[in-house]
């Protein structure tokens, strides 16, 4: 027997004596928590789209990401603008995408392109990490990205500003409408990464004090069209 | 109704007056008493401690004689989760799981019993002190008995309760006391801490063995806080 | 009394008089108290959410070998390599193996705790490789040669004046004490050390059988980084970290965040499905997932205390621990420590060597209150106890015992200790406070009750012999007299 084959051996041989059920029998057909039970539970989300948008901005700015809800798509430009101009960015990273495209088009800084491959140290260099999303969620404040929407692993974690651009639909009211999405979305076949990124990188780990920026992104923008 | 009373030995040798305050008590709201004498442990230290067949052999005794009393009333949050929750346990699979299980239907913890079984929070008690009441853990969390005793502090004239701002154990624990003493001292030092920060004269509590630990330590300590069992205030005029 | 014995009581000694300590411990874990408070009262219905949550682990480990096998194939699906360990010893064999095979000579780790159980990083450093712990906590116990001082909190007993210290003399940095300062020192050191490793290493949250995915949670972004940039990806997980569905995590991402940080959710919860894919711009070329069994068998054979293995290590019940907040993590002298440590540590390394963990309690039950997946701590600690006592009991505690249970079943014999003890109280004073005092225990540090002049029984039965009516009792001085 190899070892993968003892351990299963030993977890059959010991799941022959029943354990205790932690609660009430459940019925048939009961047999787990439907997403609509889960959303009864959890923190409430806003059922309308204006109350899902006040929610998310409530949440993002209490995580110390900055939110902005732009109502025309030249707004972004002047918005990148005026980042790119109070931080000094010299040079950019992004990913091709309808957003992306539109948003670093007008910036007039070199952009490190990630999608068919780079090198880690030219990453590191960006000033800022431009990407689009899956999702934002507002009952958390998340902005839920992966592979394919955000330009691989890691140019939404190494530059030290992420700017994400979401567009109005991506907008989602809790954590069970991501994970239904992401089932849609991908079927059985997810991809190598799906992350739920929620505010700026922190950390406590001195005297419980927060720290922004600990080895990701100090800075979380997020541009709504 | 008859209400058989359980009183563990340190209640009965270092605490009698809270026994007494319950007889009082009692009485006053006209229930006759019956208090089985030969009854003085509920196996709970041997229990405690892992020897189950030693816990059941003091608990059998108990199982009968209370097997036909309509009541019963116990003067400890500690020795009531023994019996209300342990027993079933310790008993589960033996010939006394059923007899167990009666019992811990019909026991009742002092301040539950009267505030929730018969219902009567107002005894006519006035202490004019400043108090915080602390929760023996086993009441509190065994039996959940957050409300009953402060619905009776509620009505007690002239008292002022203040909270403390954990719920957090006095780190008596039975035999860990002596087995750990450090780390029970410690304990004890964080409850008397957070007892003088709340500024009250007395620590009230529904577990004796709680409030023997905390004046042994503030005793030692030199601090000036008394303690003081819920059933003694309640019989203060 | 065994080695790890002796070890926590004389730890357990130190650390309660180091009142600097504990009043470090004390604030931090307030700070704690209140954001977890505030987050649980956020959910609609915490209890239905926690009970859910024991449901669907309960669920996962009854059902382990088929929600393994359906992780283990979609992972394998996707070109990950999968290695089982039997042992700590076997992991770490096959761990090495792999760092050897990619003739790598740096790894960075974020954090995890399984490879504290089975000592990775000695074992690392002894073959001459580089380990950097890269979560913060992690990097400045492991730059202070020390274990985590708590699963979630690694560095939470030292002080930013400690910290800043430390850095100044180990990295050669100028910094004050200012946490955003020393962060920013770690961040600079560490950038350094990513874009450099050979190998990344990580451990797991969940195991998410219906999607093949690994989940972890963090804040810093630090194992976003360690799976991202090196070539090479390795991850350690115990088998028990199963979760059925990838919907699941909905549930249980909040609940750990609030539990374990008291955040509502930690800044990054990131799912992993495979090596780099085709069409993917980056990411390992190569992931191994090493499946841990280190005698978790053996918990899962006792159906009694297999719940113990819903466990999500979210740290809340060394949080409320009174035991824990007073003697620190390195007393109990294992990887996992605080209540589900004492209750699993027996099960794992043995009876005889780790009972004691089981024995200091004061059984007050706040584990089994706060546990986010309702495992009942307390009641665990006590079928440990009666484990520990049926396996092998001390004579001593076998007579002792038998004669409490011989006692208190005599009321003749029992009736006579109140005079017995009183004449104890008697003589007391010619020993008390010294060695030979039999309380000294209980003396040391506290007053000694004393027995009433008249006990209950006494009263009881002296009102019954006059058959007189009992009026209040008058109010004396001492509290105990009649």
């Amino acid at each position: 027997m190899n070892e993968r084959e003892k351990i299963l051996a030993r977890i059959r041989e010991a799941l022959t004596v029943q354990a205790p059920f932690p609660g009430e029998p459940r019925a048939p057909g009961q047999q787990r928590p439907s997403p609509a039970q889960v959303r009864k539970w959890l923190p409430p989300a806003a059922d309308s789209f204006d109350e899902q948008l006040a929610l998310f901005r409530q949440n993002a700015t209490s995580l110390k990401a900055d939110f902005y809800a732009l109502n025309l798509r030249d707004e972004l430009k002047s918005r990148l603008l005026a980042l790119r101009d109070a931080e000094d960015w010299r040079k950019i990273a992004s990913h091709s995408g309808e957003l992306t495209d539109l948003g670093v088009s007008a910036l007039g800084v070199p952009v490190l392109k990630t999608d068919s491959g780079y090198d880690i140290n030219e990453l590191e260099k960006c000033d800022a990490g431009i990407t689009e999303c899956d999702a934002l969620i507002a009952q958390t404040g998340s902005v839920l990205v992966a592979n394919r929407s955000a330009g691989g692993r890691a140019l939404s974690v190494l530059p030290p500003h992420h700017v994400v651009l979401a567009r109005r639909k991506q907008l989602l009211p809790d954590l069970p409408a991501a994970f239904e999405l992401l089932k849609q979305k991908y079927g059985c076949n997810y991809p190598g990464m799906i992350s739920f990124i929620t505010g700026p990188s922190r950390t406590g780990d001195i005297e419980r004090i927060l720290v922004l920026g600990a080895h990701g992104p100090r800075k979380l923008t997020i541009f709504f069209l | 109704m008859t209400v058989t009373l359980f009183i563990p030995c340190f209640v009965d040798l270092l605490y009698p007056r809270v026994a007494v305050s319950i007889v009082e008590i009692l009485e006053r709201l006209g229930h006759k008493i019956d208090f089985p004498e030969e009854l003085n442990c509920c196996g709970q230290p041997a229990f405690n401690s892992g020897y189950w067949d030693e816990a059941r052999a003091v608990a059998l005794p108990v199982l009968r004689r209370l097997k036909n009393a309509e009541a019963v009333v116990i003067a400890s949050g500690s020795c009531g989760a023994m019996q209300k929750v342990f027993y079933p346990q310790l008993f589960a699979g033996t010939k006394q799981e059923a007899e167990a299980k009666n019992l811990a239907a019909k026991c009742w913890e002092f301040s539950d019993f009267l505030a929730t079984k018969l219902g009567v929070t107002d005894l006519g008690a006035r202490f004019l002190h400043k108090v915080t009441f602390h929760d023996g853990c086993h009441g509190l969390r065994e039996l959940g008995l957050k409300k009953p005793p402060r619905a009776l502090l509620a009505k007690v004239r002239g008292l002022e309760l203040v909270e403390m701002k954990e719920e957090v154990c006095c780190g008596f624990g039975g035999a860990f006391a002596v087995k750990f003493p450090m780390i029970s001292t410690a304990m004890g030092e964080v409850k008397c801490a957070q007892a003088a920060e709340t500024g009250a004269e007395y620590i009230v509590s529904n577990d004796s063995s709680c409030l023997m630990h905390i004046q042994g330590l503030a005793d030692k300590q030199g601090m000036k806080l008394k303690v003081i069992h819920l059933a003694e205030v309640l019989t203060s005029r | 009394m065994s080695r790890p014995v002796q070890q926590f009581k004389a730890q357990a000694e130190l650390s309660t008089h180091n009142l600097r300590l504990r009043a470090t411990i004390q604030t931090a874990l307030e700070k704690y108290a209140v954001v977890r408070d505030t987050n649980r009262r956020a959910f609609q219905d915490y209890q239905a959410a926690r009970q859910a949550a024991a449901e669907i682990k309960w669920e996962a480990i009854n059902h382990l070998d088929r929600y393994l096998e359906q992780f283990v194939s979609k992972l394998e699906a996707r070109g990950t390599k999968v290695h089982w360990a039997g042992t700590g010893r076997l992991a770490r064999e096959i761990i090495l193996g792999i760092i050897r095979e990619k003739k790598a000579r740096s790894i960075i780790k974020s954090k995890t705790m399984t490879s504290e159980e089975i000592h990775l990083n000695e074992a690392l450093e002894r073959e001459g490789f580089e380990v950097v712990e890269s979560d913060l906590g992690e990097f400045i116990v492991q730059l202070n040669k020390e274990t985590p001082y708590h699963i979630v909190f690694p560095a939470m007993h030292l002080t930013r004046g400690e910290i800043k210290e430390l850095f100044n003399r180990e990295l050669a940095a100028d910094a004050s004490d200012n946490p955003e300062e020393l962060t920013r020192v770690a961040r600079r050191v560490l950038r350094k050390k990513y874009v450099g490793a050979d190998i990344g290493f990580t451990g797991a949250n969940f195991a998410v059988a219906d999607a093949g995915m690994v989940s972890i949670t963090e804040n810093e972004g630090n194992a976003r980084l360690t799976a991202a940039l090196p070539k090479t990806l390795i991850t350690l997980l115990g088998i028990e970290k199963v979760l059925p569905r990838l919907e699941d995590l909905a549930l249980f991402l909040p609940l750990l965040a609030t539990s374990g940080t008291g955040q509502p959710l930690t800044c990054y919860n990131t799912m992993y499905g495979g090596p780099r894919q085709p069409g993917e711009s980056d990411g390992p070329e190569e992931w191994h997932v090493v499946l841990l069994d280190n005698r978790r068998t053996e918990l899962l054979a006792d159906a009694e205390q297999r719940d113990s293995l819903h466990c999500i290590r979210c740290g809340a019940c060394l949080n409320v621990c009174p035991i824990f907040r007073n003697v620190g993590g390195p007393a109990y002298g294992t990887t996992y420590s605080g209540p589900v440590g004492s209750v699993i540590t027996p099960h794992l390394r043995g009876w005889q060597d780790w009972k004691h963990l089981s024995f200091s309690s004061s059984l007050c039950g706040a584990c089994t209150e706060t546990c986010p997946v309702k495992i009942d701590l307390a009641h665990h600690l006590l079928q440990n106890r009666r484990k520990a006592v049926t396996q092998k009991s001390s004579l001593a505690g076998k007579l002792g015992f038998k004669l409490f249970a011989f006692i208190f079943n005599r009321p003749r014999l029992y009736r006579r200790v109140a005079p017995l003890g009183r004449l104890g109280q008697k003589l007391h004073p010619l020993v008390k406070g010294t060695r030979l005092d039999p309380a000294y225990a209980w003396t040391k540090s506290r007053a000694t009750p004393q027995i009433a002049p008249r006990t209950f029984r006494e009263f009881w039965r002296e009102r019954n012999l006059h058959e007189i009516q009992q009026r209040p009792m008058q109010e004396t001085k001492g509290q105990n007299q009649i």
